[in-house]
């Protein structure tokens, strides 16, 4: 069904989905390198609040999670819990090259990862670090799926 | 006191068919400006409209069923004593409210607070208690001076009528308890240096936390109405002439759209005080300010009618 087809509520919905994305960043055992890159989204130079995207403290209050680093064991039980935690709709964004392959830390045997053997990811922005336009543009093409998405369903949930 | 008049103040202006936008649009306002302040662009005005209804269409995660009582009535609560608050509010000329009302007037504000503080223990979260200690620390410290100085100008105005207290308070009562009631306002609506009750990051989100979806939604659109009924509260307070009643209501809504510009701008230009740091500073200068207020109004009170 398109969205001309819907009624006016889903429509507004839709449209509040595409122009209000939290996020929450979860480090799961990254290298920092990312998260800074991350962070760098907001400043001045890139601000993303002008698309209403914001970082939020709390992953109760978010709707896109951004998970950076190979999942290390200590760190597994925290990312389901918080994942867990995130409310429906809600859209995973795995952010460099660790989540993607665990990148140098592959076959190490402190490593769960990656990301997608522990819970569904929707976009990866690859890279070592990623720059901040990609990460920008994969947290757009994310916000793309989280519009689409009704509340109940979440590709690929347990 | 009239109750068509009542309802018309409570559902259409300076109530919900007023407040709701005008909510709205102050935190827009608010994010837009402080954003041009930092040198960025900034979210559009709509965001926390945007906001709101993205929120009210996420399913909460569930929780133990116990839970859930506490965690819609206390934000329903808080919604409906500030609705509440704006049918008090003395802005028009006339026989508005009633012996004593300026008690249930300030009841009423304080509900939100309580109902917030309230909200981060029943929550059961760390950081959510953490908060809430903070907020309840924060409260008390800010109303001593808040309340010193609303008693001041009823006393000087002899009436515990909000409509009396508006018109008959002496300037140099008036002066200092608005500068001190002024000096309260970035503390009761939590802006940056006084941001310690709901310090984002710094507690995760304070009481708010534990709050997600609808519930979280109901608590956005709590604090959108307290920005209007405190600036409200304020701005009615300080105007002691009223003439026509288009003519108050414009230059309410004007006044009250002044505030927002130097409450961001405070905001913006500040960083976040420690808990100690932000109490002293209450106790200290808005203690010294109410005192002002309370002693101008021992010289200069009311005639006892």
């Amino acid at each position: 069904m398109s969205a001309s087809e819907r009624g006016l509520i889903y429509r507004l919905v839709e449209r509040a989905r595409r122009r209000s994305a939290w996020l929450y960043h979860f480090n799961a055992g990254a290298c920092n390198g990312c998260d800074i890159e991350l962070v760098t989204c907001l400043t001045p130079r890139y601000d993303v609040e002008q698309a209403g995207i914001k970082l939020e403290g709390s992953p109760r209050h978010a709707d896109v999670l951004c998970v950076s680093g190979p999942v290390t064991r200590t760190t597994r039980e925290a990312l389901e819990t918080i994942y867990a935690q995130m409310p429906e709709p809600k859209v995973v964004v795995a952010i460099g090259s660790c989540p993607a392959s665990c990148n140098v830390f592959a076959g190490s045997p402190v490593i769960d990862g990656p990301v997608d053997k522990i819970i569904p990811v929707d976009i990866f922005v690859p890279g070592c670090p990623p720059r901040p336009h990609a990460i920008i543009e994969g947290i757009a093409k994310a916000i793309e799926k989280l519009s689409e998405r009704k509340s109940e369903t979440t590709a690929g949930a347990k | 006191m009239n109750s068509f008049r009542a309802f018309l103040a409570l559902l259409v202006f300076p109530g919900v068919l007023y407040a709701l936008p005008m909510g709205w649009l102050m935190l827009g306002l608010e994010r837009k400006l402080k954003a041009r302040f930092q040198g960025r662009i900034g979210p559009p005005l709509s965001q926390p409209f945007y906001d709101f209804v993205k929120l009210l269409a996420k399913r909460p995660v569930n929780r133990v069923a116990s839970d859930i009582p506490l965690l819609v009535g206390l934000p329903l609560l808080a919604i409906g004593s500030t609705i509440g608050v704006f049918a008090l509010l003395p802005v028009f000329r006339g026989e508005s409210g009633f012996a004593g009302d300026i008690i249930l007037l300030v009841g009423l504000m304080e509900l939100a607070p309580l109902c917030f503080i309230l909200a981060g223990y029943a929550s059961r979260s760390i950081y959510g208690e953490v908060g809430a200690t903070r907020e309840a620390v924060v409260s008390i410290a800010s109303n001593v001076p808040f309340l010193a100085a609303l008693i001041a100008m009823a006393a000087s105005a002899g009436s515990m009528h909000s409509a009396q207290i508006v018109s008959s308070t002496p300037w140099m009562v008036r002066v200092p308890a608005m500068l001190t009631i002024l000096f309260c306002l970035p503390v009761k609506l939590r802006l940056n240096p006084f941001s310690v009750a709901n310090a984002e990051q710094e507690v995760l989100a304070g009481p708010l936390t534990e709050f997600d979806g609808s519930r979280l939604a109901l608590w956005e659109l709590a604090h959108s109405l307290e920005w209007v009924a405190l600036i409200g509260f304020t701005v009615a307070f300080a105007i002691p002439v009223r003439a026509e009643w288009y003519i108050d209501a414009a230059v309410f809504v004007l006044l009250s759209l002044v505030l927002v510009p130097l409450l961001t701008l405070l905001a913006a230009s500040t960083a976040r005080l420690k808990l100690a740091q932000a109490t002293g500073m209450m106790w200290k200068w808005g203690g010294a300010l109410a005192a002002i207020a309370l002693v101008a109004a021992f010289f200069l009170r009311g005639g006892g009618h």
